[in-house]
């Protein structure tokens, strides 16, 4: 049982305070992706549960033990780094039964084990070689290697695939999510790329500033932002936002008008400033996307710009002085230029309060 | 053709430039050196002979009077050799324990001052150490420890600690930190953590700062002429000053200590050097 739990977690540096009371239940198993821009504080929670960075406030409990005074080697954690931090000066196989060396173990059970582990991440081939001679994935492998050779309770993982390039992390990322799926431990993952966020995450934890912002599966993020800023950073391309004033039933972006989705209907007053958002999948040429019930309204819009994707096809056009971007299938190439009707799924959109940036009708 | 022609012996002639002006300056560096050697068997006549003599007729009489008795020329060789080695050794040993940890703690640690303390360490290099030979002489003799090898050894821990400080710190600066948080992390404590990884990783730097600090000691003479006077302290640059008499310099017998003391510091170096070529080791994080 190995449940880690974070209450009121603050860190401060000085005067100055960089983690604003982190409150965060994570249950045995579950993998847990701590997401957000660069100095929002994920790197920073991270390392007070591991241990390397002390905690100015609040409590961390692993497993029911409030770990807080305890040293790293005490927490049963193991982390795999950005840089992935192989002590050069041993072969693979030293590193990787490192832990169990320092822990004394008997010597076939750190052969064991290291074999179990190469075994896993394909590393066979390579044990006798020094990090130096390997490439920047096969040291990936290592780091993980290194960090499930001792079966901790927690897997601690710091941004580990930002050093690779765009295929190797895409194929790492399977390669995490397999072994999470083997060795069923609980995982804190810390990244700043939402698409590592969206496909490893049970749930996500997004933070700014030293605050979490919203909690939950990839799904409720990307379909149910509590606030523009969750809006913006999950989902790729980033959701379409346009300012607009409540008018009567409709919604005025400038010199267009769309009518207000029931989903908060009755729940905006007349007069008020929103921010009205819709992802591209949600704005489509009639007839070309994928899903057309529901409650939609029609947009006529200038495309200017296409982007291909392969089965999909991005096109941009402007609307109320906003660029904003829809999606079709493939049916036909549309020619930069070209007058197309949209359909906007309304049940689809997110109405945001311009004041306070709160989603309106999901609290 | 043609161009390809003029363009090799152009690339040629350039070579040989290059081999002459590199043969010219390893000349001036090593001429001294071979010319100690030859003329530590040589006899005494062919070394004051004007023009010099290149060829040398072969003796090795320099070498059996230094370890002859006292009435034929000879000096306590053995005794120099074995103060040297203590002093040198000893201090090169406190020192880089020293130094490291200095070095570790400036490359790792935040406290007050620590830069000024830094520059400080450096300034106190800038202080020539015949400048301290007067002061060191008083203060040793009224401690009462002049002429001993624990007052030699003072006095080079304190030449070699600031210099073995910047080294080092210098070398565990190029360690990033995720090192030893992932050694911790593995089970280690903090002392662990740096003697498993943090100095195996950095060692070519400690052996540079090793050998630094053993040639200084081992080569020391403006200080050690001062602070010992007994062949039971007398380190071997002094020990050559015994060749020399009122009247006379006997260059033979000096040459033939010279290279005595020249082999342990070249054969040491040779040793260490292997660790000396660093990069080896780094690459254990991403480059």
């Amino acid at each position: 049982m190995t449940e880690v739990s974070l209450r009121n977690v603050i860190k401060r540096y000085g005067t100055q305070q960089a983690v604003h009371g982190i409150d965060l239940e994570i249950e045995n198993g579950e993998f847990v992706v701590l997401v957000g821009p660069s100095g929002c504080g994920k790197s920073t929670t991270l390392r007070m549960i591991a241990g390397l960075e002390a905690i100015s406030d609040g409590e961390v409990s692993i497993g029911g033990r409030v770990v807080n005074d305890l040293p790293p080697r005490e927490r049963n954690i193991s982390m795999v780094f950005q840089n992935y931090a192989l002590y050069p000066h041993m072969t693979v196989r030293e590193n990787l039964g490192f832990s169990l060396t320092i822990a004394k173990r008997p010597e076939d059970e750190i052969v064991r084990a290291v074999d179990e582990a190469a075994g896993i991440l394909g590393l066979d081939e390579l044990m006798d070689r020094k990090p130096a001679a390997l490439s920047g994935g096969q040291r990936q492998r290592v780091a993980m290697g290194r960090a499930i050779v001792r079966h901790p309770d927690v897997f601690l993982f710091d941004e580990p695939l930002s050093n690779l390039d765009a295929k190797l992390r895409s194929q790492m990322r399977v390669e995490i999510k397999k072994l999470h799926q083997k060795v069923d431990s609980t995982i804190i993952y810390v990244t700043h790329d939402q698409v590592e966020a969206m496909t490893l995450a049970d749930r996500i934890v997004l933070m700014r500033d030293g605050r979490i912002e919203q909690v939950g599966t990839p799904l409720q993020l990307f379909e149910q932002p509590v606030n523009i800023f969750v809006a913006g950073f999950i989902g790729s391309p980033p959701m379409n936002q346009l300012a607009g004033t409540v008018e009567g039933d409709a919604i005025s972006l400038g010199e267009v008008y769309v009518p207000i989705p029931s989903s908060v209907r009755g729940q905006l007053s007349n007069g008020q400033k929103v921010i009205f958002g819709f992802r591209a999948d949600n704005l489509t040429p009639v007839g070309h996307g994928l899903r057309e019930k529901g409650e939609t309204t029609q947009l006529d819009l200038r495309v200017h710009l296409t982007e291909p994707l392969g089965t999909e096809t991005l096109l941009f056009a402007t609307l109320a002085g906003a660029e904003i971007q829809g999606k079709m299938l493939n049916p036909r190439p549309v020619a930069p230029g070209e007058d197309l009707t949209f359909n906007l799924m309304l049940d689809r959109c997110h109405v945001f309060d311009a004041a306070t940036g709160n989603a309106i009708g999901r609290t | 053709m043609d161009r390809n022609r003029t363009h090799r012996n152009r690339r040629r002639v350039l070579a040989w430039m290059h081999f002459f002006g590199l043969f010219i300056v390893m000349a001036i560096i090593c001429i001294p050196g071979l010319w100690i050697v030859l003329n530590s068997f040589r006899p005494t006549v062919e070394i004051m002979a004007k023009p010099p003599v290149w060829v040398p007729s072969f003796t090795l009489d320099h070498y059996r009077a230094m370890f002859g008795g006292a009435g034929e020329g000879g000096v306590p060789v053995f005794h120099y050799f074995r103060n040297s080695l203590v002093v040198s050794v000893t201090s090169t040993v406190i020192a880089i324990l020293i130094g490291m940890s200095g070095g570790y703690a400036f490359a790792r640690y935040k406290f007050r001052f620590k830069g000024g303390i830094f520059v400080g360490l450096m300034l106190f290099r800038a202080v020539p150490g015949v400048a301290l030979s007067l002061p060191l002489f008083i203060v040793f003799a009224r401690v009462g420890i002049i002429d001993t090898h624990f007052g030699l050894i003072l006095v080079y821990v304190a030449m070699n600690v600031p210099f073995t400080v910047w080294l080092t710190d210098g070398f565990f600066r190029q360690i990033p930190g995720e090192l030893h948080e992932a050694a911790e992390i593995d089970g280690c404590t903090r002392w662990q953590a740096f003697w498993k990884v943090e100095f195996p990783v950095a060692r070519s730097g400690v052996a540079s700062a090793a050998i630094f600090a053993f040639l200084t000691s081992w080569n020391e003479f403006a200080l050690a002429s001062q602070l010992t006077r007994s062949t039971g302290s007398k380190t071997m640059p002094v020990g050559l000053l015994d060749f020399t008499a009122e009247f006379t310099i006997n260059w033979g017998g000096m040459c033939a200590l010279a290279v005595l003391m020249i082999l342990p510091a070249l054969i040491l170096t040779f040793i260490v050097q292997k660790h000396l070529i660093a990069g080896l080791t780094f690459g254990g994080v991403k480059g």
